[in-house]
C-alpha cells in the first residue's frame, strides 16, 4: 500500500468487485477538476476455474484501459503505477493509486448479539450494517427464544465474525456473561475456511471484558474494543465499525481466493462495498448539509441507506438491507410478503394471476433474463414500487432515535411527549433521494425512475430525485477515504443524474378538491396554475436549469411549511424535470380494482411512462 | 471485445460424474482411494458435539452465582442424567435443602460462578454421509470426504424440492408434451424415479407420495400447485432440505411446459436403470441445479478416453446453438440461433438490448434478448 499526496494523484484507477461483475472506473484531473471518464467490466472470478478475484479485477482494468487509450495493465498482469507520462509516440500509461471494495462471496456476514434487543442489541446490529454487513441474527436476553434456541441459533448460523455487546460502562455483567455463555458452547463455525478461528468483537461493558474473555476458549479469536453503549443517551460505533473492517481485511477476504494479492494492491484498504457506498451519502449529507436518502436495489437484497439529523441536531447515519426483497433472487419473496393485490394494483392493465405468478417464479430460477414486452416491464416495475417500499418501511422503523434514554419532561411537554425509539427519517426533511439497481438505474425511461420513487417513498415537501449513473457511489466511497475532494467532484459531476425535484403535499381529501396552487417562474417555464386532489403532473425542467416555485396549499396540506403554509423555493430540475404531486400523502389507491386502473392509467399518462 | 457466456442445463448421455462427498466436521472416512462403492454406502461419519442446554441453576435454586459450583453433586466433565439431582443446596443448619433434577442426560460442560448457569451437553448427533452415485473412489480426503466417480447419463433440472433421492428410472408418460396426470401414477411405481412429460399438477405429486415414489420428474408445475405441496410461498429458490415424502424436479420451468424432447428422449432410453436424483437447488452466486444421475453399466460403462467431466451446461452462442428460450411472451419455445445481430435493439418494453434471432421447430423466427435464452444440452 503506497502513502500518497493527494496534491499529486492525476489518475484513479478504482474496482468494485461484486457477486458475478468486477466494476472498474478511471477517475482523471481534467482541467483542475476530478471527472470520470471511462468504465469497463468483466465476470468477478473467485470461484473455480480461475479462483483469484485479481484475473477479474485486471481483466475490467483492461478493458478501462483499452476503451481509455491508456495501458493499465502491463505485460506480467500487473497495474502500472505510478503514471508514466507520454514520451515520443507513446501515450500516457498506469494509475496513481489503485482502490476497491468488494462484495462478492455474497459480502460480509454477521451475527451481533446484545443484552437488550432495544438498546445494546440494536446499537450494535446499527454498527454491524453501517460497516457494510448483512446481519444473520439478532441474539438477545430478550428475544423471546429459549436459552437452548439462542445456542441451537448460533449452532446453525454460519458467520464471518460475531459482534457482541451488552451494558453500559459499569452496568450489568451478569447478563452480558450469560451472552458468552450461549456463543461459547454454540461452537460457532466461520463461513469460510475451516482452519481459522471464528472473530469475535466484544463491545460491551468493559466491567465485564476479562470475564467475558475467560468464557471463551481458543476456539475464537476475541478481540475487546470500547463499548458501543458507553452510556445509555450515547452510542459510539466508530471502534466496533473500524474493527469490523480490520477483520474483514484479515480473515473474511484473506480467505478469499485471491484476496491476498488484491489488497496488497490496493492504496486503501478494500471496503464492504455497502459500507463504501455508506461513506460517500454521509460525505455528500455533510458537504451540502442535507438531509439523504439512498437505496440499492439489487437481485436478492435491497439496502437503504438514510442521513438525517438526530436529536441532538447532528447527522445520524442509518443502513437497512431487507436480506429477502430484491428483483430476482427473491422477486417471489416479494410477491409473498406484499400479496400479488399490492403488486397488480400498480399496473394498469388487466393481467392473469395465475400465469403472473408463475412469471414471477420463473424470474427466481432464472435471474438473469430481461422484460421483452411492455406488459412484463410494467409487471416488475410494480414488484419494484412494492420492494422499496417494503424496503423502506423496514429502515424507518430501525432508523430511531435511541431507546432506553431516560428524558426529563416539563408541563409543556404533557401534550406533545417523544418517546424515545421514535423514527428520525421524515420525509418532510428528506432533501435529496439517491436511487440506484439495475430495475430503477436501467428503466427505459428516467420517467420511469422518478415514478417508482415517489410511490414507493413517498417523498413530502421539496425534494430532489437523482440516481446513480452507473453504481459508482462505492468506488467514490472508497475514494473518500484518501481524497475526500476527488470523490466529492466525482460524486457531483458524473455519479449523480438528477432527474429533477418532486413537490408533493402531504394530507388527505376527496379527489378532485384543491390541493395547492402553484406559481413557477424561471428562464424556460412561467406557469400557474391548481392541482386538484389525486393528480400529478410533469413540468420540463432541465438539468441546467432551476425554478422558483411558490406553493399555496389548501387547509389540511403541508409542502414543508406547515399545514396551509405557503412556501417560496428554488428547484433544480433534471432529465425528468419538476413534477408536483397531489395524490396526497400517505398515498392510497382505490380499493376497487377498476377505479383503481383507471386512476394509474391516468399518472402513467400524465407522467409519460409509457409509449402506447 | 469479450464473448458472452450463456448459461444452459448439462443434459448428456455420457460424462463423468465426480461426487465431492463431505462431512461437515472433521471425522472417519470409511473407504479408500479405488474403492467401489454402491450409491447408498455409508464413505464417512462423524458426530457433531450434542445440543448445549443452559440451567440457571443460581435463579433455580435461589443462589448467588458464586455459590452454584460448590452445590453441583457432579463436577465439571462428568455425566449426568436425566432425573438424576444436578445440585442440592446446603439448606439452613443442614435443613430445607433444596435440589434440583436434571431434565437433560449428558455431560457437564461449564458451571459458571458469575451467571450461575451451568451447560450440559447431550448426546453426540451421528453424520453419516453417502457415496450418492454407484462409482470408484477417486479420492479419499483423510478426515474429510472422499471423492466418487462414475461414468453417467446426466439430466440438470431447472428447479426441485427435496433431498437426494434413489430408485429405478420409471416413465409414466409416453410422450414430452403430455401432462404428467395423476391417474399415470401407479402402485409400482413404488420406490421408483418416475418421469413424467408437460405439467405435473399438484394431485399427481400427492399420489406418488401416497404409492411411496422416490421422486417425479417432469417439465413444469404450477406455482399455485408448489405452494399447495409445500404448504407455503416458497420465497427464495434455496431448497433440499424439504420433507414433502418425495424429491420433485421440474426440467423446464413453471407453467404449462413439455419437457425437452432431447432430456425425454435420455430419460425414456435409460427406463428401469437405477438412478441417484437430488433435488436441492439453490440460486444465488454459485448456483446448484437439481440433478438426476443415472450410472452406465454394462457394456456402456466400458471405459472411454475424454469424457467430458463439467457438470454444467452452457456455452458461448454461435449460429446454429440449440436454445430454449426462457421469458415470456416465448418462453418454453425451443429453436436454433439463427442470427446474432452485434448492434443493440430497442425491444418492446423500450429498453436497448443485444439481441439473437431464434428458428423455432415451428418454423417460425423470433427475435429475443440474448438473456432470455439458455443453451440446450452439451
Amino acid at each position: 500500500m503506497n502513502a500518497t499526496n493527494p496534491d499529486q494523484i492525476n489518475v484513479i484507477l478504482a474496482t468494485d468487485c461484486g457477486s458475478t461483475t468486477t466494476k472498474a472506473i478511471l477517475i482523471e484531473k481534467i482541467d483542475g477538476h476530478y471527472r470520470q471518464t471511462y468504465r469497463g467490466e468483466a465476470p468477478t472470478t473467485v470461484e473455480q476455474p480461475v479462483a483469484d478475484v485479481t484475473a477479474g479485477v485486471i481483466n475490467a482494468a483492461t478493458e478501462v484501459g483499452e476503451l481509455a487509450g491508456r495501458r493499465l495493465v502491463d505485460e506480467q498482469g500487473q497495474l502500472i503505477r505510478p503514471v508514466k507520462p507520454a514520451g515520443e509516440g507513446q501515450p500516457a500509461e498506469g494509475c496513481d493509486i489503485y482502490i476497491s471494495t468488494s462484495s462478492a462471496g455474497g459480502g460480509l456476514q454477521m451475527l451481533v448479539t446484545g443484552v437488550v434487543r432495544e438498546m445494546t442489541a440494536a446499537s450494535a446490529k446499527r454498527a454491524a450494517l453501517g460497516a457494510g454487513a448483512i446481519v444473520m441474527d439478532v441474539i438477545a436476553s430478550n428475544d423471546r427464544r429459549k436459552p437452548h434456541e439462542q445456542i441451537q441459533r448460533i449452532r446453525e448460523l454460519r458467520p464471518d465474525m460475531i459482534l457482541m455487546s451488552g451494558g453500559t460502562d459499569g452496568g450489568t455483567v451478569e447478563h452480558v456473561v450469560r451472552i458468552a455463555e450461549l456463543i461459547a458452547p454454540a461452537k460457532p463455525q466461520p463461513r469460510f475456511g475451516s482452519g481459522y478461528r471464528m472473530p469475535l468483537i466484544y463491545a460491551g461493558n468493559k466491567e465485564a471484558a476479562g470475564l467475558v474473555r475467560e468464557v471463551f476458549d481458543d476456539t475464537v479469536e476475541l478481540s475487546v474494543v470500547d463499548n458501543i453503549r458507553p452510556v445509555l443517551e450515547r452510542e459510539n460505533l466508530g471502534p466496533a465499525r473500524d474493527r469490523i473492517h480490520d477483520l474483514f481485511l484479515e480473515h473474511v477476504m484473506a480467505h478469499a481466493p485471491g484476496y491476498d494479492k488484491l489488497i496488497a494492491w490496493t492504496d486503501a484498504p478494500i471496503m464492504p462495498t455497502p459500507g463504501a457506498v455508506g461513506d460517500i451519502l454521509q460525505q455528500i449529507a455533510k458537504a451540502r448539509g442535507i438531509n439523504v436518502v439512498g437505496v440499492d436495489i439489487g437481485g436478492a437484497t435491497t439496502d437503504v441507506f438514510s442521513v438525517f439529523d438526530g436529536a441532538d441536531g447532528n447527522p445520524v447515519f442509518n443502513r437497512t438491507v431487507s436480506a429477502n426483497l430484491g428483483m430476482s433472487y427473491s422477486i417471489s419473496n416479494v410477491c409473498a410478503e406484499t400479496g400479488m393485490p399490492n403488486v397488480l394494483r400498480w399496473v394498469h392493465f388487466d393481467m392473469d394471476e395465475r400465469e403472473l405468478r408463475n412469471r414471477v417464479k420463473n424470474k427466481m430460477i432464472r435471474p438473469t433474463t430481461i422484460p421483452q414486452t411492455l406488459e412484463a416491464l410494467v409487471f416488475e416495475q410494480a414488484v419494484a414500487r412494492e420492494a422499496l417500499r417494503l424496503a423502506y418501511i423496514q429502515h424507518r422503523e430501525f432508523a430511531t432515535t435511541l431507546k432506553g434514554v431516560q428524558q426529563q419532561r416539563t408541563v409543556g411537554d404533557t401534550f406533545s411527549q417523544q418517546k424515545g425509539g421514535q423514527s428520525i427519517v421524515d420525509n418532510m426533511k428528506l432533501d435529496l433521494l439517491v436511487a440506484s439497481g439495475g430495475v430503477l438505474s436501467h428503466a427505459p425511461r428516467m420517467e420511469q425512475t422518478a415514478a417508482m420513487l415517489i410511490d414507493a417513498f413517498e417523498p413530502e415537501g421539496v425534494t430532489e430525485l437523482a440516481k446513480d449513473s452507473i453504481f459508482m457511489m462505492p468506488h467514490l466511497g472508497v475514494l473518500a477515504s484518501v481524497h475526500p475532494q476527488a470523490a466529492l467532484e466525482v460524486f457531483e459531476r458524473d455519479c449523480l443524474i438528477y432527474l429533477g425535484t418532486c413537490v408533493a403535499a402531504k394530507g388527505r381529501a376527496k379527489a378532485g378538491k384543491n390541493c395547492f396552487r402553484y406559481e413557477i417562474s424561471g428562464e424556460p417555464i412561467n406557469e400557474r396554475g391548481e392541482m386538484a386532489c389525486g393528480e400529478i403532473r410533469r413540468f420540463p425542467l432541465s438539468i441546467e436549469e432551476t425554478a422558483q416555485i411558490v406553493i399555496e396549499p389548501a387547509r389540511g396540506f403541508d409542502v414543508g411549511g406547515g399545514p396551509g403554509k405557503r412556501i417560496e423555493r428554488e428547484v433544480r430540475g433534471g432529465e425528468v424535470g419538476l413534477i408536483l404531486d397531489a395524490r396526497g400523502r400517505p398515498l392510497e389507491l382505490p380499493e376497487d380494482r377498476d377505479n383503481c386502473r383507471s386512476r394509474v392509467e391516468r399518472w402513467s399518462r400524465d407522467l409519460r411512462l409509457y409509449s402506447e | 471485445m469479450a464473448t458472452a457466456y450463456t448459461p444452459g442445463l448439462r443434459v448428456t448421455r455420457r460424462m463423468r460424474y465426480r461426487a465431492r462427498r463431505v462431512l461437515p466436521i472433521a471425522g472417519d472416512v470409511l473407504v479408500g482411494a479405488g474403492d467401489k462403492v454402491a450409491s447408498q454406502d455409508v464413505v464417512a461419519r462423524t458426530e457433531l458435539p450434542g445440543d448445549a442446554t443452559p440451567i440457571n441453576l443460581a435463579n433455580q435454586l435461589s443462589l448467588t452465582p458464586a455459590d452454584v459450583p460448590g452445590c453441583l453433586l457432579k463436577q465439571e466433565g462428568e455425566r449426568v442424567e436425566a432425573g438424576e439431582i444436578l445440585a442440592r443446596t446446603k439448606g439452613i443448619f443442614g435443613m430445607f435443602k433444596g435440589e434440583y433434577v436434571s431434565k437433560v442426560a449428558g455431560v457437564i460442560e461449564s458451571a459458571s460462578q458469575v451467571t450461575g448457569q451451568v451447560i450440559i451437553r447431550g448426546e453426540p448427533i451421528p453424520v453419516e454421509v453417502r457415496a450418492f452415485v454407484t462409482g470408484q473412489v477417486i479420492e479419499a480426503m483423510p478426515g474429510e470426504g472422499v471423492v466418487v466417480e462414475a461414468d453417467v447419463s446426466f439430466v440438470q433440472g431447472i428447479f426441485g424440492i427435496g433431498g437426494e433421492a434413489f430408485g429405478p428410472i420409471v416413465m409414466a408418460c409416453e410422450d414430452p408434451s403430455q401432462e404428467f396426470a395423476p391417474e399415470l401414477v401407479h402402485e409400482e411405481m413404488q420406490g421408483a424415479v418416475v418421469i413424467g412429460g408437460a405439467r405435473m399438477p399438484g394431485e399427481t405429486i400427492r399420489r406418488a407420495i401416497d404409492v411411496g415414489a422416490a421422486a417425479v420428474v417432469s417439465g413444469g408445475m404450477d406455482d399455485a400447485d408448489l405452494k399447495e405441496v409445500l404448504g407455503y410461498d416458497l420465497g427464495v429458490a434455496i431448497t433440499g432440505t424439504e420433507e414433502i415424502g418425495l424429491t420433485v424436479i421440474i426440467t423446464e420451468g413453471f407453467g404449462e411446459i413439455a419437457m425437452a424432447r432431447q432430456t425425454f428422449a435420455l430419460l425414456s432410453s435409460r427406463a428401469g436403470a437405477a438412478a441417484s436424483v437430488n433435488g436441492a437447488t439453490q440460486i444465488r452466486a454459485g448456483v446448484l441445479r437439481p440433478e438426476i444421475v443415472i450410472p452406465l453399466v454394462g457394456e456402456a460403462a466400458e471405459p472411454e478416453e475424454d469424457v467430458p467431466t463439467a457438470t454444467h451446461g452452457g456455452g458461448v452462442l454461435e449460429e446454429g446453438t440449440l436454445v430454449r428460450i426462457i421469458r415470456d411472451p416465448y418462453f418454453g419455445m425451443i429453436g436454433t440461433v439463427a442470427g446474432l445481430p452485434s448492434e443493440p435493439q430497442v425491444l418492446g418494453s423500450g429498453s436497448k438490448a443485444r439481441v439473437l434471432e431464434v428458428a423455432c421447430e415451428s418454423g417460425e423466427k423470433l427475435t429475443v434478448p440474448r438473456a432470455n435464452v439458455e443453451i440446450i444440452g452439451g
